[in-house]
């Protein structure tokens, strides 16, 4: 096996934007809002940064393509920036590239910044209508809320659980994370919502009705990454590093061979397998402190605590009701209000998730602030269950 | 011997309420009162004369193999593209384009039975030939004929081996009689008076046109067992038969109660009707009226017993789902201004040239066989999909179109842009193998249900009226 990530990247600083339907700002304004938290807390010169990896995932509607909207807004010192896109998993995507220039010894300084502003097209929901020229002839007529609206229907029929509970299940899920959101300042929505107010809620695409859909928001963050030595050089204390950082992406076996029931995600689950092995996690029900995951609907948490190998297959749901998951249950999820609350400016989103796990290791959560929190995972996925990319990273105190 | 040797046939599954379209229009058009009975076909919004002729030619090849056919003759007054062979489509869609020769007929009522003729003399020497017919006809709001017209399609199989109903003769004459037309710029038909039309027309070109056809065939008027005439109004086909010298009782029903009438369809839908129930011997007589009159006579055979059970008209007249809801009607045809949304702007441009390298994965449904681990996949590609396998070019085109498929997931969208909110889709799995998600069409809540048996039925997927309307044709899977 390769010798991995573990322990030779460090965050150095990080940022984030408020989320939420920013009439106020467009890209580069959101840019510029978590970058100047992120240099600050840093604590280097600009002229210090050696490589930008900038991400974002419908740039046709914002800021266009290639590393140029980056470096122009930011005026960096010409110094290389690669625009990633992998869907939804783009920030995490933005992360892993300057891990990988740290780790490399290519740059001792690296940034990660991603951005979406999404709130520019006069319609709400995400802007569709993209694929090439082959998948518009025949691909469905279908919604992000359509496609995962699907793993619930197959999770109902392979686990024999009934519409009633999947309903009360995800309709946890939604008001727990609104729940979280009420006490985060920079979520996109902060208000606790009655579990009535969900349940009864106008139907997007069946099962899933509003509440089950995370918001459509503008924002930005970033992080800047560089060795531990360095951090310490620089004198930081309570220092964050990565442990792993692992992506697995369908190949076609789930959209195109009748092995797969729909009723999981093949990727997350080795994807995040390969991550446990990474950070040397042998039993992460236990070791893992927290979790961000993709909570793009409910249901996609729900199902991704399972292919986190959190909760047993087919199981999840009861975790989800036992409070399991909740700020005060065993293992908190989404304690920042997740995708559903602090809102899903997709190439934002997997930085915006390790934010709240740097705030949280180092004790600057706030009134969310988990007691002693060592171990955070973040689950940032890209596409729908057919056909998806399922980011993971791990980070947690550099002892 | 050359004559039919199968038969098939499309009714959309809508069937549009008269008396709700009365309902709604009496304010203006009281006199409409007499037509508000009964019901008219209606088709869904995502389907057109092809996509009817598909269904129709399908069904009438149940019995034989799309690839022996040499020649597709397509009759419409409404064929989607003016220029742009509309036959050479549902070719495609049959998997046939070798040593096949498509010709659109149009032009007339009368195109179907002109295509007929067309299709029995070619098909003399052995070359089994296709006849479709199909008609989607726009009227005006508050008209008679949007009471009157109804939306199918008949498909017909021209060939000199196992005959049905071999043909006895035929006669043409051709005159610009113009009882109605539709110019070039026009959606909807501009008629003259009713009863210059029936006195002037009908009853002075007709009955000698049918007489000089009995001639032809060495008959007389009482060898006919069914006359199929098909008429807007009622009353014409038993006064030309009367006229004819043929008895009253043979005149077949116009199926205007429960369908409507097909436009250049028609003659030929009402002649699968018939063939449906007809016995060795019986002589069938089909007249269309239309800037002149083709008659033609046919003999059933024994083979008619023996034909593949399909579904045919009467299949397809049964599965029937009531619309009352005018408006819908109105939407579907393009006939209200309705707030679609932004997400109905999506540009729905084809790369034409995408669409020609794979027309036989988009208009054929053909996916691949791989010959190493026998998996059964959609889209065909060079790389097996099977996680065991991943051989490299190692499949053969397989054919899914005619194959049963069910539900593994589905929903019902409220947030795409559909015509029909919401949007029911799905992961569909083929029990050879193979799977995609696909667009459902004519579906129900009731009807759509994990493990639910769907056939997969060629449809307009989208319609680019930014470019003049080029229509997007895929498959869709509907509810057994």
């Amino acid at each position: 096996m390769a010798r991995g990530i573990k322990d030779k990247v460090a965050i150095l600083g990080m940022g984030c934007s408020k989320f939420g339907e920013r009439w106020d700002s467009g890209a580069e304004e959101l840019m510029l809002e978590a970058y100047k938290e992120c240099l600050k807390d840093a604590g280097i010169d600009q002229n210090q940064l050696q490589a930008a990896w900038f991400s974002t995932a419908i740039d046709e509607v914002h800021v266009g393509k290639s590393g140029i909207p980056l470096s122009m807004t930011l005026r960096l010192p010409n110094i290389p920036v690669t625009h990633v896109e992998n869907m939804c998993a783009s920030g995490t995507e933005a992360f892993r590239g300057a891990c990988y220039a740290v780790a490399s010894g290519a740059a001792d300084f690296a940034l990660a910044l991603g951005v979406e502003k999404l709130k520019d097209t006069g319609y709400g929901g995400l802007p569709g209508g993209r694929g090439g020229p082959l998948q518009a002839l025949w691909n469905a007529n279908g919604t992000a809320p359509g496609n995962f609206a699907q793993l619930a229907t197959a999770y109902m029929t392979a686990h024999g659980v009934s519409g009633e509970d999947l309903k009360k299940a995800i309709g946890h899920v939604s008001w727990k994370s609104h729940q979280n959101g009420a006490k985060n300042a920079k979520a996109h929505l902060q208000k606790a919502v009655e579990m009535d107010t969900i349940l009864n809620a106008p139907m997007i695409a069946s099962p899933l009705g509003l509440f089950d859909c995370c918001g459509v928001s503008d924002g930005a963050a970033a992080a800047i990454v560089t060795t531990p030595e360095i951090a310490k050089a620089l004198g930081k204390h309570d220092i964050v590093s990565v442990k792993a950082l692992q992506l697995s992406v369908s190949n076609g076996s789930e959209s195109g061979h009748n092995s797969w029931d729909g009723s999981y995600f093949h990727t997350t689950r080795i994807a995040s397998k390969k991550a446990y092995e990474e950070a040397g996690i042998k039993n992460p029900r236990d070791e893992v402190s927290m979790f961000e995951v993709h909570d793009c609907f409910s249901v996609t948490e729900l199902v991704t605590m399972e292919d986190l190998h959190i909760s047993e297959t087919g199981k999840g749901w009861k975790d989800v009701l036992d409070g399991f998951y909740d700020a005060d249950g065993k293992i908190p999820c989404q304690i920042d209000g997740g995708l559903k609350c602090f809102g899903h400016p997709i190439g934002a989103s997997g930085l915006r998730m390790l934010y709240e796990m740097y705030l949280q290791i180092q004790g600057k959560a706030g009134p969310r602030q988990l007691k002693d929190p060592r171990i955070g995972m973040t689950h940032n996925l890209g596409g729908a269950p057919r056909e998806n990319i399922a980011s993971v990273a791990i980070v947690g105190r550099y002892e | 011997m050359v004559g039919i040797v199968a038969y098939g046939a499309y009714v959309p599954r809508l069937r549009l309420n008269r008396q709700a379209v009365y309902d709604a229009n009496k304010w203006f058009a009281a006199g409409l009162r007499g037509l508000a009975k009964g019901e008219r076909s209606m088709a869904n919004w995502d389907e057109d004369s092809i996509t009817m002729a598909v269904e129709a030619s399908r069904d009438c090849l149940t019995s034989h193999k799309a690839e022996d056919v040499r020649n597709i003759y397509f009759a419409s007054t409404t064929h989607p593209f003016k220029d742009r062979q509309n036959a050479g489509v549902i070719g495609t869609a049959l998997n046939v384009e070798q040593n096949l020769s498509a010709t659109d007929i149009g032009g007339s009522l009368k195109a179907g039975t002109s295509a007929l003729i067309a299709g029995l003399n070619a098909s003399k020497d052995g070359a089994p030939s296709l006849v479709a017919a199909a008609d989607k006809r726009m009227a005006r709001v508050a008209s008679a004929n949007e009471l009157n017209y109804g939306d199918g399609a008949a498909a017909l199989l021209c060939g000199t081996e196992n005959v049905i109903a071999k043909l006895v003769g035929h006669h043409s004459v051709s005159m610009d009689f113009v009882d109605h037309f539709r110019g070039e710029d026009a959606e909807f038909d501009y008629g003259w008076e009713e009863r210059w039309i029936r006195d002037e027309g009908y009853s002075k070109i007709v009955p000698p046109a049918i007489k000089a056809a009995l001639v032809a065939c060495k008959l007389t008027g009482g060898d006919i067992t069914h006359f199929i005439m098909p008429s807007l109004m009622p009353a014409v086909p038993k006064l030309m038969a009367k006229m004819a010298g043929i008895g009253e009782s043979t005149v077949r029903d116009l199926m205007g109660a429960s369908l409507g009438d097909t436009g250049a369809a028609h003659a030929l839908v009402m002649l699968v009707d018939a063939l449906e129930s007809a016995k060795a011997g019986d002589k069938i007589m089909v007249v269309a009226f239309g800037q002149g009159v083709d008659t033609l006579v046919f003999e059933v055979t024994a083979e008619n017993d023996k034909l593949p059970k399909r579904k045919g008209l009467s299949g397809w007249m049964a599965r029937r789902k009531e619309e009352k809801n005018y408006m819908k009607f109105l939407a579907f045809n393009d006939m209200l201004p309705i707030d679609k949304g932004m997400r109905a702007e999506f540009d729905k441009k084809t790369a034409l040239s995408v669409l020609w390298r794979k027309r036989d994965m988009i208009y054929g449904l053909v996916g691949g066989k791989c010959r190493v681990c026998g998996t059964v996949q959609f889209p065909r590609s060079q790389v097996c999909v099977n996680p065991n396998c991943h051989a490299m070019d190692s499949q053969d085109p397989y054919g899914m179109a005619g194959l049963e498929c069910s539900v593994m997931s589905f929903t019902a969208d409220s947030l795409t842009y559909s015509p029909d909110p919401p949007a029911y889709y799905g992961m569909i799995t083929f029990p050879e193998g193979g799977r995609f998600m696909a667009d459902f069409t004519d579906s129900d809540k009731d009807q759509v249900k994990v493990g639910a048996k769907m056939r997969m039925t060629f449809r307009i997927r989208d319609n680019d009226q930014m470019r003049g309307g080029f229509k997007r044709y895929f498959w869709k899977a509907t509810p057994v």
